[in-house]
């Protein structure tokens, strides 16, 4: 019977001491990590000339409000560009680049470019350890003829780079998860 | 002449004894609960080898008795039988108290597992522990399908959640060894922590009319309870090995549990289990494996009149989620769901990698009963649960691959107690309070937005519930129950998000800190329930019974219903919940017709769950963030009606042969749309054939067809979208239902006796026999791959 007793007392010294230990500290805000709110493509004319941006930027992550895309103005036709990728999360401050994350795991992730009404190509710069592209760095070529139509960037992470046509930049059998993809409605003239 | 003998030796025995003897003992029988007095109880003097009986008033007389300590044992029919030793001094009194309820027996089962039912006037069934132990490396959802009306709703296979008559989730209670667990079930991804080994016996209530254990399981309770502790100096336990080919999985139990007559007894039991990644007809599930280890500590000291428990659980389970079922964004949905073959398969691994979930549930619980007489017994008890959730998924940066998505810590505090007044065999009543409070903390550093909330919840619950015995016959049941529930809440929205559902609005007073683009909020909540349930049970004849019952529940709004907000990876889709949800009310009538023939035995049972202002997720437009375009899926509310029927029929051709057939099919309606409800288990038929010899070492087999037919009724929530590498719109395709499908089994088992309290059961278990290849429309990952192939597991088990 004792033992019941220093049982019960044991089991109530638990819940008082339990019930009156609960803090009223707010919880500290998060700042969400897995997203790229930003992506800026940067053209630069092979043969010199004006600069082109494209940008897209969703500054509520998987919020409800819609990216905001940009092109600062239209390609020349029958004009190589050099163009670079810049990817940030800016719900961190400072802003946090993306791009050091996939320069250090680019056999993860690859990017793949696409124009409709055939108003551009693309060829890749860089590569990772294998060889394969990665796609940081690369290179538009435009149409002979004027014309509109949409540039289209996608990040795949964990592709399969081996499968056919994904390393000439096919993503038909990428796989993988998209990360980010972003459509630039262009013109060529 | 032996009998002569004998007489004689008595006679002798008696008259050396009684020569300086002369006390007496006078004695008086009562019933524990009533104090009526018991006739024709036996009285066994064991040190004199003596019998005697009560008269009509319950009295009885020893004469010619030796002052000094003697032993005796009472019994009666339909009685505990008791033993107690007893002091005479002369002429001695002594009243001696009963056990007189065979169902209240329960307590002190002294052998045997007759298991009593747990209500007299509801929807029960109860699996016992031999079925439970076939399952033994499995889950408790797979153990459950057992029973007709019961289904699961699965992520994979290592995550099944339990659907009783098309509801599940919060809508369903899980009372483990008295505790209801508290571990986040409110997520489909997030199956119940039981580890089956701990189960004794199972009871499935459907509906709500267990008011006991909560007020708001309108879908229904299930009661796990430890094996009977048997009341002997003893020392018994067993070891359960099991071996998959599927999956490559093996697992192990082991129980020991050590009893003493008087009433103290210790049991330690352990058990782990460890596959790979299953695999279909035709490929490898890359990333399916699991890894779990339980053990759990009882102990205490039971008698009829009082007794107390402590008992320590510990559930540690990790579990790979389709490495192909992480997708980033619609297109990849596309993909997944016109590839015939998941996206990713790899070679056989045992390794788990994200997506990935480990989750490690503890409960502590004490307990302390003791009966009063002609009164009834009290019971107190208090639990801790404490609930560790990690969710891991693919990181675009490898380095964060330790680092979980959701990192949840649930702490629930239960005190309750328990009056049960059966003095009177008639009228029974049972009456309980609990209260009880509940913290979760969502930890931070996951750097990811908190799928819900901190909060702190409290809990106050009262009900009282009557039961009636108005003949051998007829049973009555009332029921009332009030339960009181607050949350109180701090959560973190987008601004965004804050104003595009309108917080901005109707909630602008709970904002108490605005960080720009965040907004921390304080919401608080109240709800007061009030549950019924009543019931009658009416034994025709001794073939047929009926049993009706109606029962009325609330159920308020669990967090994901309030609060989610945020990318769901698996579903592609952003599900958000709804501050303005208010609880859902069920009213249920079902009926069970049961009949008992020599051979046959019939079990029907039918319902109808209507619910008001029932809490559902729908598809309600597409938002398009930087990954692409994605669902929005919103809780909402509306009128629903469940109704169905389950039949459970046996016959028994011969001692040796019998054919049972278990089917249940049941509609849900949205009321308000006129609508199919989604997730509504589809029309399911499971005929067995069973052959047993006791002669061939206790050899049985059972063969199991299993028909799941195509769910035609269902919602379409279809939706068009864009998808910019092809440059064009589809129609995604998330409401077709899979094919008819069917499964056989076959499950064969035979025992060798290897000493008189040593046996050795040896199953061999096959699991889709033909290997067919199917999908499973309440499998959440339909759309990425197929169901299990066959599987064949053998079974050892060791009982000492």
């Amino acid at each position: 019977m004792k033992t019941l007793k220093n049982t019960l007392f044991i089991l109530l010294a638990t819940v008082v001491f339990s019930a009156c230990s609960s803090d009223d500290d707010n919880p500290t805000p998060v700042n969400e990590e897995e997203v790229i709110t930003t992506l800026t493509a940067t053209l630069t004319p092979a043969a010199g000339g004006t600069t082109i941006t494209l940008k897209t930027q969703d500054l509520d992550g998987d919020g409800p409000n819609v990216p905001v895309v940009t092109v600062s103005s239209p390609l020349a036709i029958n004009t190589t560009y050099n163009g670079s990728l810049e990817l940030l999360n800016e719900t961190e401050s400072p802003a946090e680049s993306i791009n050091e994350e996939i320069e250090e795991e680019d056999d993860e992730h690859q990017f793949f470019y696409q124009a409709t009404n055939a108003i551009a190509s693309f060829s890749y710069l860089d590569f990772d350890g294998d060889s394969n592209p990665v796609g940081l760095e690369f290179t538009v070529t435009t149409a002979a003829t004027a014309g509109s139509g949409n540039i289209i960037i996608t990040l795949r992470h964990e592709p399969s780079k081996d499968a056919s046509g994904v390393s000439d930049g096919d993503i038909t059998n990428a796989g993988g998860e998209t990360d980010i993809q972003a459509v630039f409605p262009v013109t060529i003239q | 002449m032996k009998y002569y003998v004998m007489i004689l030796c008595f006679l002798f025995f008696n008259i050396t004894q009684s020569q300086n003897c002369n006390s007496s003992l006078y004695g008086e029988i009562h019933d524990f609960h009533d104090g009526t007095t018991i006739s024709n109880a036996t009285i066994f003097i064991e040190n004199l080898n003596k019998y005697t009986t009560s008269d009509i008033d319950g009295k009885f007389s020893v004469s010619n008795l030796c002052d000094g300590q003697i032993t005796i044992v009472v019994s009666h029919l339909s009685c505990e039988t008791k033993r107690l030793d007893i002091l005479i001094k002369g002429e001695t009194f002594h009243t001696i108290n009963l056990e007189h309820h065979i169902e209240e027996l329960n307590e002190v089962e002294v052998k045997g597992n007759a298991n009593s039912k747990l209500t007299k006037t509801a929807q029960e069934t109860l699996l016992k522990t031999e079925t439970i132990e076939r399952y033994s490396s499995l889950n408790l959802g797979d153990a459950l399908k057992q029973v007709s009306g019961v289904s699961s709703i699965n992520t994979g296979s290592s995550i099944v959640k339990p659907v009783i008559n098309g509801l599940h989730s919060s809508r369903i209670i899980v009372m483990t060894n008295g505790v209801r667990l508290q571990d986040q079930d409110w997520g489909i991804e997030h199956a119940p922590n039981i580890d089956l080994n701990t189960a004794g016996s199972i009871t499935v209530l459907k509906g709500a009319n267990a008011l006991a254990y909560g007020g708001d399981a309108i879908g229904g309770v299930i009661v796990i309870e430890p094996s009977k502790i048997r009341l002997n100096d003893s020392l018994y336990g067993k070891t359960i090995i099991s071996g998959h080919t599927n999956g490559k999985g093996y697992s192990l139990n082991s129980s020991l549990i050590k009893t003493y007559q008087k009433g103290w007894y210790l049991g330690a039991q352990a058990s782990m289990k460890r596959f790979g990644d299953f695999e279909t007809p035709d490929y490898n599930l890359t990333n399916t494996g699991l890894n779990s280890k339980g053990f759990s500590i009882n102990g205490g000291y039971k008698t009829f009149e009082q007794g107390f428990n402590v008992n320590y659980s510990y559930l540690d389970s990790e579990i790979a989620i389709l490495r192909a079922s992480h997708i980033g964004n619609i297109e990849d949905l596309v993909n997944a769901i016109n590839s015939p073959q998941p996206i990713v398969i790899n070679d056989f691994s045992y390794d788990i990698d994200a997506p990935k979930q480990e989750v490690t549930h503890q409960i502590l619980k004490t307990s302390f009963y003791k009966r009063f007489k002609n009164f009834g017994r009290f019971e107190i008890q208090y639990d801790f649960q404490n609930n560790q959730r990690y969710e891991y998924d693919v990181r675009r940066d490898s380095d964060d691959k330790d680092k979980p998505a959701v990192d949840l810590t649930l702490k629930t505090h239960t005190l309750k107690t328990n009056l049960k007044l059966d003095a009177k065999s008639n009228f029974t009543y049972n009456l309980g309070i609990n209260a009880g409070y509940q913290n979760n903390f969502a930890d931070s550093s996951t750097g990811i937005r908190r799928l819900i909330p901190d909060y702190d919840k409290y809990d106050l619950g009262a009900f009282i519930i009557s039961n009636y015995r108005i003949n051998n016959d007829v049973h009555l049941d009332f029921g009332i129950r009030y339960d009181f529930n607050q949350i109180d809440a701090k959560k973190y929205y987008l601004t965004s998000r804050w104003e595009e559902r309108g917080y901005d609005v109707d909630f602008n007073d709970i904002v108490i800190e605005d960080l720009g683009t965040q907004l921390l909020t304080n919401p608080k909540y109240e709800y007061h329930n009030i549950s019924a349930s009543t019931g009658v049970s009416y034994k025709i004849n001794d073939k047929n019974s009926l049993i009706f019952n109606y029962g009325l529940s609330n159920r308020a709004p669990n967090p994901s219903e309030l609060f989610s907000d945020g990318l769901h990876h698996s579903a592609a889709r952003i599900e958000l919940g709804d501050l303005r949800i208010q609880k859902e009310t069920s009213n249920r009538v079902s009926g069970t017709y049961n009949y008992k023939n020599k051979g046959l035995s019939l079990n029907f049972e039918a319902f109808y769950n209507h619910i008001n202002d029932y809490i559902f997720i729908e598809p309600t437009g597409t938002e398009y963030t930087n990954r692409g375009a994605f669902p929005v899926w919103s809780y909402k509310q509306t009128n629903a009606a469940l109704y169905g029927i389950d039949l459970t029929a046996n016959y028994d051709f011969s001692k040796q042969w019998f054919f049972k057939n278990k089917s249940s099919y049941i509609k849900g309606n949205d009321l308000s749309e006129n609508e199919d409800l989604i997730d509504i288990p589809s029309l399911k038929t499971v005929n067995i054939l069973g052959y047993s010899n006791e002669k061939w070492l206790h050899f049985n087999t059972e063969l199991q067809s299993e028909l799941v037919f195509r769910q035609n009724e269902y919602p379409d929530n279809n939706f068009e979208v864009y998808i910019p590498t092809t440059d064009e719109m589809v129609e995604v395709d998330i409401s077709t239902t899979p094919s008819t499908y069917h499964l056989l089994h076959l499950q064969s088992n035979i025992t060798l006796d290897l000493s008189e309290k040593t046996d050795l059961n040896i199953g061999v278990n096959i699991t889709n026999i033909m290997n067919t290849s199917y999908r499973e429309n309440l499998n959440r990952l339909r759309y990425f791959a197929d169901d299990l192939g066959r599987n064949i597991m053998l079974q050892l088990k060791l009982n000492y």
